[in-house]
């Protein structure tokens, strides 16, 4: 018998919207036509992290990486790597920056500089199927600490790891668990915070819809670590596949006597369920998560009490996201000096990245804290697409900061984050070019502040919306220089004075924006324009006569038949109909229409 | 599908209620069922689990306001989401959105005369690789510009 292979594709969000699951029949077909059925098999993975080039394809045991796989490409895929025994070269993965077509997967650019630890089973494994994950090593962490520690030894262990928690304040896990060890109670939970609220963060999805059970796993060991015997996982609802997985893996677990009552033989008893979010972006903030487990409004609650006393139903309750259980495992098994070895002198391991927006490789990524923004932004991930010239990196969602040139080369931790007036956040990653208008982001992330505001302390209530209103005047080209100190004043009341960190931190994009693009606020102020020309009451649209060859492309694209003109005479734009769209300048073939 | 027409058979509101009431912190599972089979959760539901469940219909009302998924009005057959999610929006998602709106001859938020179309804006949908990205029930579409819209609406 030849030897077996397998192919792997890529079933996580971004492939499968990508039709990767129309590409796995194909594959299926094309292989059963090809009489292939005894040696190579399809499987359905997480996420590989190169979302933009999806749907990935992976050949085993050799490794050979396909990325931007069709549905039509099944067959010869098929036809040329097993049965001709070539690489079929139309879809061979190839780095952008020196075009050479790579073969193997750990030979990329993307991947040669990161160190997977959280998302290391991410592509590797059948998410949906328990023995995959036996297969690698699931469930020894658990068995091991069951068998052959203490609780105390457990929460020794990962406090001196050093592990951070990974979904915003970086607050030491290990503490955290000590914390909820101490305190009194019959009744403990511990909590997994999956309601992803970040919008352009996705590592926590991605986590569970690949690798569900270090997940299950790593709860288990916190539950026995604190002495809880319920755990819930609070998933958002809009990630149906990451729900479907988790909940088979805790199905699975179960059934294998690594959940429920007397675990493993051990006499320790554990069940986990799952709750979902109905979409509300203040329940990322710990005691707001709290109350919606119990079914309630998402308002946070003030503190102390700590949830590692009073948490779920009242009771003691450690509360950490994915990402940082999914360190868990690997500290266990591997101790936690290994784990300490990586990264830098207070923040230890690896950080997950999901990165986006004005960039080549588009997807997740895990480095090694210490890794610089440059080498993410240029080396790993490829630059900025269509030689436009890189701005600003945001880094902590809505409330954190933008990261600019200047500071391109500061290693990346925690505390240098913050020092450089942004935060770790959750791991979003936005990367801005010249095309974006940091106002207008700054106007962006307060609108959705103000949305996403829960209402319960009228600081934050009001003064994001006042906020918002002075932003939109700015935007709109009516704003006056004194606004600039009114924004600056009502930021301060929201660090002082709001409830939870969503209101606490709610102005700091706009900090951050006015401390590094002053000069973009003062365009929009005094000189009434917008130099990147987002802002619609700023920027006009004007066709250059001596450059327009009268084609018309424009005249049939412009959805409000703002532009007139006949063949052979330049045409115009009228500004009045104009709704700024932009239609007709990436219409035009002449360049011949600008924004002013 | 006709206009919003007022609910008078509550057997399935009674079901889920008993299905879950015992489960602690019960309320949101409920009103997520509740959605689930009569689509969306009008005052007359709201009424019915509140008496169901022995509390006060504020209560219920609290949180069927504070989280955007429940929806108080009856959508259109297709719901189109365009993502405003910080990379979309980069990628000029709004522009997109603005499309939309132009197009179907609604407010953003809002659903078409006939309900055939809702059109809103969602957050992250966890593709960002994808930008800008827009769902119409269970299609998805990546990449798009606005001259895209009038094709792909004409589709449905
Ligand atoms: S921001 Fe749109 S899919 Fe993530």
């Amino acid at each position: 018998m030849a030897n077996v292979h397998e192919i792997r594709v890529c079933g996580g969000t971004g492939c499968h919207n990508n039709k990767s699951a129309d590409l796995i029949k194909a594959l299926k077909k094309a292989i059963k036509a090809a009489d292939l059925g005894e040696t190579v098999k399809v499987v359905e993975t997480g996420c590989f992290g190169l979302c933009e080039k999806g749907p990935i394809v992976m050949v085993c045991p050799e490794e050979t990486f396909y990325s931007q796989v069709a549905v039509e490409d099944a067959e010869e895929l098929i036809n040329t790597h097993f049965v001709k025994g070539e690489f079929f070269t139309k879809r061979l993965y190839k780095t952008i920056k020196d075009d050479i077509k790579r073969k193997a997967f750990s030979d990329t650019e993307f991947y040669k500089k990161q160190y997977r630890i959280a998302l290391k089973n991410g592509g590797a494994i059948d998410p949906e199927d328990i023995d995959e994950y036996l297969a690698v090593g699931g469930y020894t962490a658990l068995e091991k600490v069951l068998k052959e520690m203490q609780p105390a030894d457990v929460v020794d262990v990962v406090t001196k790891s050093g592990l951070r928690g990974r979904g915003g304040g970086g607050f030491s896990t290990g503490q955290k668990w000590k914390f909820a060890m101490l305190a009194q109670g019959d009744k403990k939970y511990v909590a997994c915070n999956a309601d992803e609220g970040d919008p352009g963060a996705f590592m926590d999805r991605s986590i569970l819809e690949g690798d569900p059970h270090s997940v299950v796993e790593a709860m288990a060991i916190a539950a026995y670590a604190i002495g809880a015997d319920e755990g819930y996982v609070y998933v958002r609802a809009e990630y149906p596949t990451a729900v479907k997985h988790l909940q088979k893996a805790i199905d699975d677990a179960k059934e294998y006597g690594l959940l429920g009552d007397d675990i493993l033989g051990t006499g320790f008893n554990f069940t986990l369920s799952i709750r979902l979010g109905a979409g509300a972006f203040v329940c990322g903030e710990e005691t707001a998560l709290l109350n919606s487990i119990e079914g309630l409004r998402g308002e946070p609650r003030p503190r102390p009490p700590y949830p590692a006393n009073k948490g779920v139903f009242g009771c003691p309750t450690i509360l950490n996201n994915v990402e940082t259980y999914a360190n868990i495992t690997t500290i266990i098994n591997d101790g936690w000096e290994k784990f300490a070895e990586l990264g830098t002198e207070k923040s230890k391991g690896t950080k997950v990245f999901a990165i986006g927006g004005k960039i080549n490789n588009t997807g997740l990524l895990e480095i090694s804290m210490g890794t610089t923004l440059r080498e993410i932004i240029f080396d790993i991930c490829g630059g900025i697409p269509n030689g436009r010239k890189f701005k600003a990196a945001q880094t902590g969602g809505p409330s954190g900061g933008c990261i600019t040139e200047k500071n391109l080369d500061v290693p990346i931790d925690y505390d240098n984050l913050i020092a450089i007036g942004s935060m770790m956040g959750s791991g979003g990653l936005i990367v801005m070019d010249e095309d974006n208008c940091m106002v207008d982001v700054a106007r962006f992330f307060m609108d959705f502040i103000v949305d996403e505001s829960c209402g319960k302390c009228p600081t934050c209530r009001i003064g994001t919306k006042r906020m918002l209103e002075i932003l939109e005047k700015i935007c709109d080209g009516k704003g006056e220089l004194a606004d600039i100190d009114r924004l600056q004043d009502i930021a301060q009341t929201l660090a002082n004075g709001a409830l939870c960190a969503l209101g606490q931190s709610a102005s700091n994009p706009v900090l951050s924006t006015l401390a590094n693009f002053k000069d973009e606020y003062l365009a929009h102020i005094v000189d009434k324009k917008c130099p990147a020309g987002v802002c619609k009451n700023l920027t006009d649209f004007v066709i250059d006569a001596d450059k327009c060859k009268a084609c018309g492309k424009c005249k049939k694209a412009c959805p409000v038949e703002a532009i007139s003109g006949e063949a052979k005479v330049a045409h115009v734009i009228d500004q009045e109909k104009c709704i700024k769209c932009g239609t007709c300048m990436s219409n035009c073939p002449f360049d011949a229409i600008t924004k002013k | 599908m006709s206009k919003q027409d007022t609910i008078t058979n509550f057997d399935a509101v009674k079901e889920i209620v008993a299905t879950y009431r015992d489960m602690p912190g019960c309320l949101m599972t409920i009103l997520q069922k509740t959605q689930d089979e009569y689509g969306y959760l009008p005052f007359e539901i709201q009424d019915a689990i509140a008496e169901e469940l022995g509390i006060p219909t504020s209560e219920v009302y609290g949180v069927a306001t504070f989280y955007s998924q429940f929806s108080l009005v009856k959508k259109g057959d297709y719901l189109i989401s365009v993502c405003l999610g910080t990379a979309c929006y980069v990628k000029n998602s709004q522009l997109i959105l603005d499309r939309l709106a132009l197009e179907l001859g609604i407010e953003i938020g809002a659903t078409t005369e006939d309900y055939k179309f809702t059109l809103e804006p969602t957050r992250c949908l966890g593709c960002c690789g994808l930008a800008p990205v827009m769902t119409i029930n269970d299609d998805v579409y990546g990449g798009i510009v606005p001259n895209d819209i009038p094709d792909i609406l004409a589709k449905y």
